[in-house]
């Protein structure tokens, strides 16, 4: 049955609460439901509405984001959505499938993300002792066996889409519902970042330096960045040498056992005795 | 018969930025991605569409490092063309009016 009247879920992520508007019952429960965790009571920053079409079966091949006056478009197969960032306000054309959802909603924070200094990044992340690490590398690298390895004791942020945003002293990590093969939310929380490892798998742990400008080649091939526009292509890569010269960021190298999160701590004990950025 | 000169200069639809002595360059159309080294970010920041290239290597390459002069022209001719290739750079016979502010 559906009902003429909108229905909204406030869903906060990256400290960002988004209104996400429908008429359909049956939609909105695989919003909440989907964004379990992530729901919000604050008032929201940005709203979209959702209108439920027969469009397509999702797809990333085909996704296309540019600015047509001063709204973004943003069009797949599976999707058609309009934003305004004046207003704050879109709508969106979808199926009811929630990987449609998924990629209206990374799209949107990629655009906002983008405007505030951060970005998502292709990166599993997590909290160990208060501080968040990423580890990024293209699919296969291992993001999802990071996570699967961590000890107890570690909160999983994400284990395939990394949120993060500057603060003043360097940058914040926050959970993500957006999950990988591990099929499992990120905990809505936040730490400042510690660390990011680029993950390459081999026969035993090590952590190598990387260059500064290896470190920025190497995150801006991982960064979700759709749109077509000069003036955020340049903000994005001025967005990435600042982050590379605020995070330390190396290569690590590893054994696919428990082992590697050893090695972690190591690193992170050894940050804290000597701070890279002194 | 006189050498033919080549002008070049550097594409509005890119985000460039040095860092470490390197010059990172994006293409925004594609999102493809370049590092250059110091030899090509001299050639690459020297691309006013103006100056000829050959004069770019003999003052600006040739001066800041040691590098044979033939050898030289051979290896910027080769980078203008990749990076042409990948609408980094504008390449003409005659002066380009540069496209970045």
């Amino acid at each position: 049955m559906i009902s003429m009247h909108r229905q909204v879920a406030c869903v906060e992520i990256g400290g960002i609460p988004i209104a996400l508007s429908t008429c359909d019952e049956r939609f909105l429960h695989l919003l909440r439901e989907r964004y379990d965790g992530f729901l919000s009571s604050s008032p929201p920053e940005f709203e979209l509405e959702f209108d439920l079409t027969s469009k397509g079966p999702a797809s990333d091949v085909d996704v296309r984001v540019r600015r047509e006056g001063h709204e973004w478009l943003i069009e797949r197969g599976d999707f058609h959505a309009r934003w305004d960032p004046r207003t704050g306000r879109g709508s969106v054309r979808q199926n009811a499938n929630p990987y449609s959802l998924d990629s209206v909603l990374r799209i949107l924070h990629s655009l906002i993300l983008a405007q505030r200094g951060g970005f998502l990044l292709h990166a599993a992340s997590a909290i160990c002792d208060g501080r968040a690490y990423l580890f990024s590398g293209v699919s296969g690298a291992g993001k999802t066996t990071m996570t699967r390895l961590a000890p107890p004791d570690i909160t999983l942020l994400t284990d395939e889409i990394s949120y993060l945003r500057p603060n003043a002293e360097g940058y914040s990590a926050f959970g993500t519902p957006f999950a990988g093969e591990l099929a499992r939310a990120g905990e809505n929380c936040t730490a400042p970042v510690s660390a990011l490892f680029f993950l390459d798998q081999g026969p035993e742990n090590r952590v190598d330096e990387l260059s500064p400008a290896e470190a920025v080649r190497r995150l801006m091939r991982n960064i979700l960045f759709f749109a077509e526009d000069q003036g955020l292509v340049e903000k994005l890569l001025a967005t990435a040498c600042e982050f590379v010269a605020r995070v330390p960021i190396r290569r690590l190298t590893f054994y696919p056992d428990a082992r590697v999160w050893d090695e972690v701590r190591n690193f992170a004990g050894n940050l804290q005795e000597v701070p890279e950025h002194a | 018969m006189p050498e033919t000169c080549i002008y070049i200069a550097r594409s509005s639809a890119i985000a460039a930025r040095a860092l470490a002595g390197e010059m990172m360059v994006m293409n925004s159309a594609d999102s493809t991605f370049f590092t250059l080294n110091e030899v090509a970010t001299t050639i690459f920041q020297a691309a006013d569409g103006h100056t000829p290239l050959r004069d770019i290597v003999r003052d600006r390459v040739c001066e800041q490092f040691d590098i044979d002069p033939e050898q030289a022209q051979a290896d910027a001719e080769q980078f203008v063309a990749e990076l042409s290739g990948h609408g980094i750079l504008l390449v003409s016979n005659q002066p380009l009016a540069s496209e970045t502010p």
